[in-house]
């Protein structure tokens, strides 16, 4: 009972640190202070009538809803002396393997540059910053000679290092129990079985819009992360993700972002062009987001230059890359981050962006959206760790499933050298961005935040080779069985989902 | 069954041959004994010419009505739809009401037009009102954006003024005319892109009415960025949606080929803008398209040997308001993409599901009413037999009620209009 009050408090200390240094403290404050003016503010019961006036003109719900957004990212409370890598990562082993894939990564960076001969950043000479501003609404046009540039890695990349994951800790041992694991991953991680997982397929098809909208007029986040677990509406939708994600247009937000197009139009990173790569091999030639490709540049331009988001990697078991100003390797005074967001982009990566831009046309508005999107959610669908929405874990749960409810279908497969996770772990990275009409797509990213985990993917992921398996039980080589799953266009994921998990239940 | 149906074509098109012989048909030449001909429009104009023409029997069934050109010529279609609306006014009709500044509130669909050389002065007064308006000239007779430019001068279209003494527009025959509409210079961007919606209607009689609008339409998108900037007025890749101009731009891809559905299109509408609006804004599309046929039928030549399928193209305005461009007789049936060349084969085979009846050697004096079950992807649009079967009182109390959208319009599966509250 004490150690559970002890760690209450100890987050409760902690997130007041954090939204102290926020602009809703500022905003509270100011709020507090003009309220003084008010007649029913009285000097005799000075709190509780700040209090009460707060509840009545719907801060209190603006600082529910940011405390909400604080705990949802929150790591478990942990041991007082534990280190903050134990934040980050609990099992050494796992923050030993995500390190050594980031010097991969960086290597990779740094022989690209030493080998194109370009800076990894470089100040923009007046001319070239005039002509950025001008079109900056359009820079998908005319754009540099991206034929030298390759994407740093890509996620079958990924997939080998997560392939070869092992715990020191844990002996295998040579007898095969009907429990072993068959699959690619080979780490011995908790994931959920099907009974935990049916709340992912609440029956439901009435229209739920009016209490969408309710909720909407509430401005109550837990209540629309509750309510998007049903699915959104499509009207409904932009308002509500940006309520759960608790993003609000506030002058200081589309001040941020116009600082950081500054920083764009000023100076050049070698990132740039492995974004401008990205989006011109995904993006562009996609049917549904070809339309917004200039978006796509100006959010993702302004994401690398974002130093807020070093922030989440307190929670991320990845780190920053470091890079050292040129001649001073080593030192650490001249070390910065690089990118400034300690994000290296991937091939795939501008498809998170991309379903984005059907909800939100203003850039500073998708751009919170995105970011927030990003430090939630999509981070972990690239780093290496034993969080149960981690990439790691989601390919476990998915092969697991596959295992138990299609042996057949699994070891057909795995017969035929088409190991399944090799063909859905691109549909998991992306969170099925790119493979899924669109609809459904934000069917799916509401049940994303509504149940804040990214399992769905992987019980997605296993309802797809489920509904496909007889096609797939016939085919005889890898070739053939992705040319079975090449195509998801036309599912629909909710009866999908509920196919698979109550048909395989029963 | 006497037989295989007997086809002949002057498209050598893959979706339309591949249709027909997928239905075991068999490919004859015009000179013979033929059921089917999916004609040009060059054709059908000498099968119903006072000197070359012929009549047809019984069994042969073409894919376009004598006359189109009412609706598909830009200066005629515009005439028609003119005098549709000044017989409604005349009968004191509820859908020809003008709002306070003299615009009709419920037929207001096309964009101010002037024939020229003839309505030369009436469009100089008229450019004089908003002298930094856009204009944007069209030969009447051409299609896939050939000819097609704009003005924001008068100096620009001198030689069409009646009076000019150099006036180089000599003939006054129809073949050199144009018409000259307001430009449309807010229209609704998507990406910052300006886009046109292409939609196909399948007309099988005018009187009465029976027309069909296939649900899987697309938007087209300009590569390049949309400016009204009066220094790109000459950059037909800002302005000019259509994918003969489209695809030669440097920015082409041949993936996507800039195409959208129309399913998308709602998407992202509803996404951004809300349920109501964009609802409003299908149900005035479909209002737009009947309207237009609703203008013709009474001078189109309902030849029971004939069907038409219509390119029909629609822009929307910033303030999603659609506006009727043109009507095209011969839509396009090049296929730029891989999605293209499937939704265009099934169109056609939709298509002739509809106008020829079980694939059987036609009779043309059939009722054309096919059943529900061989619509495909089409839906009804407006049936006029139905519609008067419901009393004509009821067209002024649906209209007004007509914030509805679709989906409350939808009537009972009766076989009745489908997708309209209106008449």
């Amino acid at each position: 009972m004490l150690q559970e009050e002890s760690d209450l408090s100890l987050i409760i200390a902690q997130i007041v640190q954090k939204l102290k240094g926020s602009s809703l403290y500022g905003q509270l404050e100011r709020q507090a202070w003009a309220s003084l003016q008010r007649p029913e503010i009285k000097l005799e019961s000075l709190k509780e009538d700040i209090k009460e006036f707060f509840k009545i003109s719907g801060w209190e719900k603006k600082l529910q809803n940011a405390v909400y957004s604080e705990l949802s990212v929150f790591p478990l409370p942990s041991h007082p002396a534990a280190p903050p890598e134990h934040l980050k990562e609990p099992l050494v082993y796992m923050r030993k393997a995500q390190g050594s894939w980031e010097k991969r990564i960086l290597k990779s960076l740094n022989s690209m540059c030493t080998e194109l001969s370009i800076p990894l950043a470089r100040k923009r000479p007046v001319g070239e910053q005039k002509e950025l501003l001008n079109k900056w609404n359009e820079m998908g046009t005319d754009e540099p000679d991206l034929s030298l540039f390759r994407p740093v890695y890509a996620p079958k990349d990924f997939l080998e290092v997560l392939i070869n994951l092992r715990n020191p800790n844990y002996e295998n041992g040579d007898s095969l129990s009907f429990r072993t694991h068959l699959g690619l991953i080979q780490v011995p991680l908790k994931v959920k079985d099907i009974p935990e997982l049916l709340t992912f397929s609440e029956l439901f098809e009435n229209e739920h819009v009016r209490i969408g909208q309710k909720v909407l007029a509430e401005q109550d986040s837990a209540a629309a992360q509750q309510y998007i677990r049903q699915g959104s509406p499509t009207a409904l939708r932009a308002e509500l993700w940006a309520l759960i994600l608790n993003i609000s247009s506030q002058p200081e937000d589309i001040l941020y972002y116009e600082q950081l197009k500054t920083n764009v139009i000023q100076h050049d990173l070698l990132v740039d062009s492995l974004i401008y790569k990205d989006v011109k091999l995904t993006a562009s030639n996609d049917d549904y987001y070809f339309v917004f490709e200039d978006y796509l540049y100006q959010v993702l331009l302004c994401f690398s230059r974002d130093t807020s988001v070093l922030d989440h990697f307190a929670y991320n078991s990845a780190s920053p890359p470091k890079s050292y100003i040129r001649g001073k390797l080593g030192l650490e005074e001249y070390a910065v981050f690089y990118p400034p967001n300690g994000v290296i982009p991937f091939h795939g990566f501008s498809m998170y962006v991309a379903p984005l831009c059907f909800l939100y046309h203003e850039p500073s508005k998708l751009y919170q959206i995105f970011r927030e999107m990003y430090v939630r959610f999509f981070f972990r669908l690239h780093s290496i760790s034993s969080h149960p929405s981690g990439i790691v874990s989601l390919c476990l749960l998915f092969e697991t499933l596959l295992q138990t409810y299609l042996p057949q279908l699994f070891y057909h497969l795995r017969e035929i050298g088409a190991q399944p996770l090799r063909i859905s772990f691109k549909w998991m990275v992306r969170a099925f961005s790119g493979y899924l009409a669109t609809d459904q797509l934000l069917l799916l990213w509401d049940r994303i935040l509504g149940y804040n985990s990214l399992e769905i993917l992987a019980v997605l992921a296993a309802a797809v080779f489920a509904f496909r398996a007889v096609n797939l039980m016939e085919v005889t080589s890898l070739a053939a069985a992705e040319a079975v799953l090449a195509d998801l266009s036309t599912l629909k994921v909710m009866p999908l989902l509920q196919i698979f998990l109550f048909a395989t239940v029963t | 069954m006497a037989g295989k149906v007997k086809w002949v074509t002057d498209i050598e098109k893959s979706v339309l041959i591949n249709n027909f012989e997928k239905r075991g048909w068999v490919q004859v030449t015009e000179n013979e004994d033929w059921n089917f001909y999916w004609m040009s429009v060059q054709t059908i104009r000498n099968v119903f010419s006072v000197e070359t023409g012929y009549r047809l029997s019984d069994d042969q069934i073409v894919n376009h009505f004598p006359n189109h050109y009412e609706l598909t010529r830009k200066d005629l279609m515009v005439k028609n739809i003119k005098r549709y609306r000044k017989e409604l006014e005349k009968e004191g009709s509820p859908l020809a009401e003008k709002d306070e500044n003299g615009k009709y509130l419920y037929l207001d669909f096309v964009p101010v037009t002037y024939m020229l050389p003839a309505d030369y002065n009436l469009f100089v007064e008229e450019f004089r009102k908003s002298p930094s308006s856009t204009w944007i000239m069209k030969p009447c007779g051409k299609a896939q954006g050939k000819g097609i430019f704009l003005i924001n001068k008068l100096s620009q279209i001198k030689k069409w003024s009646r009076d000019s003494k150099t006036s180089s527009f000599v003939s006054q025959s129809t073949k050199e005319a144009y018409v000259i509409s307001l430009y449309i210079n807010n229209p609704l961007l998507i990406g910052g892109r300006k886009f046109d919606l292409r939609l196909y209607v399948l007309v099988s009689t005018y009187r009465p009415l029976r027309c069909y609008m296939y649900k899987l339409g697309f938007c087209r998108f300009c590569t390049v960025k949309y400016t009204p900037s009066t220094s790109e007025l000459d950059n037909m890749f800002v302005h000019l949606t259509n994918v003969a101009i489209q695809k030669h731009g440097e920015d082409y891809n041949h993936i996507h080929g800039g195409k959208w559905t129309v399913s998308n299109l709602r998407l992202y509408l509803e996404s951004t803008r809300g349920r109501e609006v964009t609802s409003k804004l299908f149900d005035e599309v479909h209002w737009i398209i009947v309207q237009s046929l609703k203008a013709v039928a009474p001078v189109m030549n309902n030849d029971k040997h004939c069907f038409e399928c219509y390119g029909y193209d629609i822009i929307i305005d910033d303030k999603l308001k659609p506006w009727l461009i043109e009507v095209n007789a011969s839509p396009s049936l090049t296929s730029s993409t891989a999605n293209d060349r499937i939704l265009k084969y099934n169109l056609i085979n939709d298509t002739l599901n509809i106008a020829v009846p079980n694939g059987e050697i036609p009779d043309c004096k059939w009722n054309k009413s096919p059943p529900k079950e061989v619509l495909g992807n089409y839906e009804i649009l407006y049936d006029e037999e139905l519609a008067q079967g419901e009393g004509a009182d009821r067209e002024l109390r649906s209209r007004s009620g007509q914030s509805l959208g679709p989906r409350a319009g939808r009537l009972r599966d009766t076989g009745r209009t489908v997708l309209t509250t209106w008449k």
